[in-house]
């Protein structure tokens, strides 16, 4: 039996980004470099296009297009500072589908991936287990079936570190000519960030927030639930296809067919779209919403509130949640809610605006946060990567359902 | 420990100081960011050194800020012969179109069955994140800004030696014109390049492959125009 997924060393998403792109250049696709999706445009539940700020000029663009599809990735960037994914994964693409009234899925599963590098949040992937890796803890013990899925992995070491043990990554058994072989990106990681060298030490690891398993609703066509022509694609999207808990490999076996698969539905429903132009409503009120953080007085500096609501939703509503928990957690960023009309941008340049666009992410990750500990209040089982501590079996009677939420929309 | 940061809107090197701690310049630019000066841009992403956003200039050399250790005097400048849209962040849409004019990307695919033995010939070429640390450290650019550059001619390189290319010679044709032959075989990619990857190298390969295509090398025939084998030396 093959160990591991199709791979390419330890860079299989790269290598599958850098072909698709060279694709792109072959086939003439425009990119539109450094603009930011502010808002899609809709009339009367179809959609029109979608409103960017284009960073080069700070205008408001808008795009008018008979089918758009998102593909705006996760939401574990919410987890600020405990997580593998990069600084902008903060579910922009899920707050603006809710802005527009469409419907979004099932944002209590958050996979915790068990083997981050304990400084820095970068991922040692799965196959240094895969390949024969241990996990150990301080005293020099092997608590765990290392290739048990992730979300039993990661509690395990989170009860290590409850217990007040260090836990540890051991590869050293695998020798440095394999390990270069396999994983020379991730050797050269831990050299850099954690100043060892994995052929001859342990690596010192933590689990951190890594994948989203909920998004944006979508139906089998991949079409948002409530919003026609419009389609979601990838870890933004809920296809359903990963569960509760997903295996790792699956994510880019995703995007790869089920990209396609959106592409050909959008292609299909321009089709039959009707012509009508979108007006510049939406555009307007983008407008004066980005001048109004503008005009907003700065007294207080997002960037701490980004770290702190990080630090809470990773202690609060992370691998092992509790009713209690979770309920503090959500005074906590109803607070921090109220206390945004107080945060506002210190940079007040119009081109290039990187704290615009940070305030925006913040302000994406503090819509979505609530939602995500609403969602894991109200499932009182244990299911997949959502692990309830006074809930801990799975309860099929109850909770074999998805939780969906969708706003009315405000015309 | 103090740094020094070339702002964009004064043209002017700006001390910042930071506590004396080990950290990326990643994360101190983000720290500075966050505590100092939120006007302060400059273009990030992933942080372990695979997104290729972060690449930036140290003392005059190139790194990505997400691999590199801060240290005290260090100046920190935008990448060389890129438009600069604002301190540390610059347009890489130009120097992106230098992947168009090679066409580095695969011509016209054939069936062919590749032994891990393959995939390891062209492993290294495809790890390249196009951060533009190479483009930026490569001095043919001073004088001639149409260079087609290191990272767009390894991508070149990686397809045409790939066995499911069958067109390997449109490749070779487009490397031609301010391609492999203007190359002046410095190395300065290679010592630049965060990955590993050694276009100059490549950029050889390229050479021999336009040789058994008949191309020969024209600053060679140019020289040997103008050389007078009588002249009294
Ligand atoms: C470190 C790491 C390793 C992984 N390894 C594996 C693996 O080995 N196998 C596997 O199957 N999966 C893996 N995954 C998961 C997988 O990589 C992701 O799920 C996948 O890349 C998601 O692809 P996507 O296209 O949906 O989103 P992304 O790749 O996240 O792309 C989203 C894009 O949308 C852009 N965007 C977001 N918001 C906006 C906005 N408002 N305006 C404009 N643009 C916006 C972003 O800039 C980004 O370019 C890994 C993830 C991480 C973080
Ligand atoms: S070897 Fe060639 S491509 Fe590389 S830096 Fe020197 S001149 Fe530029
Ligand atoms: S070849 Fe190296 S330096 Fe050049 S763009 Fe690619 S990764 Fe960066
Ligand atoms: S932040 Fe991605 S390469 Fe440095």
């Amino acid at each position: 039996m093959p160990k591991r997924a199709c791979y390419a060393q330890d860079y299989t998403g790269l290598k599958i980004l850098h072909t698709l792109y060279d694709s792109c250049l072959k086939a003439e696709i425009d990119f539109l470099d450094d603009h930011y999706l502010l808002n899609l445009i809709v009339d009367e539940g179809c959609i029109k296009g979608a409103i960017f700020l284009d960073s080069h000029t700070g205008e408001i663009i808008q795009i008018n297009a008979k089918a758009v599809v998102l593909a705006t990735g996760g939401y574990g960037g919410i987890y600020h500072g405990y997580t593998t994914n990069s600084y902008g994964s903060t579910g922009d693409g899920i707050a603006v589908v809710l802005r527009a009234g469409g419907a979004v899925s099932d944002l209590e599963f958050v996979q915790f991936h068990p083997t981050a590098l304990k400084r820095s949040s970068i991922l040692m992937s799965e196959s240094a287990r895969g390949e024969g890796g241990y996990l150990v803890n301080s005293e020099g013990e092997r608590f765990i079936d290392e290739l048990k899925p992730r979300d039993e992995v990661a509690r395990a070491i989170f009860r290590q570190e409850q217990e007040g043990k260090e836990v540890f990554l051991d590869v050293r058994h695998l020798g440095e000519e394999k390990l270069m072989h396999l994983l020379p990106q991730e050797v050269a990681l831990c050299k850099l960030h954690e100043h060892i060298d994995p052929a001859k030490a342990l690596i010192p690891i933590k689990p951190v927030a890594h994948y989203s398993m909920g998004g944006i609703e979508v139906n089998s066509s991949l079409e948002v639930q409530g919003i026609q022509g419009c389609f979601a694609v990838g870890e933004c999207a809920n296809a359903k296809v990963h569960g509760a808990n997903r295996l790792g490999g699956n994510s880019l076996l995703e995007i790869t067919s089920l990209g396609r698969f959106a592409g050909d539905h959008a292609h299909q429903y321009t089709r039959s779209a009707s012509n009508k132009e979108a007006n510049s409503t939406q555009r307007d009120k983008d407008q004066k919403a980005i001048e109004a953080i503008y005009a907003q007085a700065c007294t207080l500096n997002f960037y701490e509130k980004q770290q702190a609501l990080g630090k809470l939703m990773y202690e609060k509503v992370g691998i092992q949640r509790e009713n209690t928990q979770l309920l503090q957690a959500m005074e906590e960023v109803r607070a921090m809610q109220e206390m945004k009309e107080q945060m506002g941008i210190a940079d007040k340049s119009p081109i290039h605006n990187q704290n615009l666009i940070e305030y925006l992410e913040f302000s994406s990750a503090l819509l979505l946060a609530p939602m995500i500990i609403s969602s894991a209040l109200a499932r009182n089982e244990s299911r997949g990567a959502h692990y309830k501590i006074g809930f801990e079996k799975q309860d099929d009677k109850h909770f074999a359902k998805h939780h969906i939420i969708q706003w009315k929309r405000e015309i | 420990m103090t740094i020094t940061i070339l702002r964009s809107h004064n043209k002017q090197e700006e001390a910042y100081p930071l506590e004396d701690k080990e950290r990326t310049l990643l994360k101190a630019l983000t720290d500075i960011k966050a505590t100092q000066d939120a006007s302060l841009t400059f273009s990030a992403g992933c942080r372990a050194s695979v997104c290729g956003t972060c690449a930036v200039r140290v003392n005059g050399k190139e790194q990505l800020a997400c691999a590199y250790k801060v240290q005290d005097q260090d100046v920190i400048e935008p990448l060389q012969y890129h438009e600069v849209l604002r301190d540390l962040k610059v347009n890489k849409s130009l120097t992106k179109k230098t992947l168009q004019r090679s066409t580095a990307w695969l011509q016209t695919f054939q069936e062919a069955s590749l032994t891990p033995k393959d995939e390891k010939f062209s492993e290294k070429q495809s790890d390249c994140i196009l951060c533009d640390a190479c483009y930026s450290a490569c001095p043919v650019y001073a004088v001639n800004p149409d260079f087609l550059g290191p990272f767009a001619l390894t991508r070149a390189y990686r397809y045409s030696s790939d066995k499911r290319e069958a067109d390997t010679k449109t490749l070779v044709d487009n490397v031609q014109s301010n391609g492999v032959w203007d190359c002046i075989l410095c190395a300065e990619c290679t010592l630049a390049c965060p990955k590993g990857i050694d276009p100059k190298t490549d950029i050889l390969m390229l050479r021999s492959l336009s040789i058994e295509q008949g191309y020969t090398d024209p600053t060679f025939v140019q020289q040997s125009f103008g050389f007078d084998p009588n002249a009294g030396f």
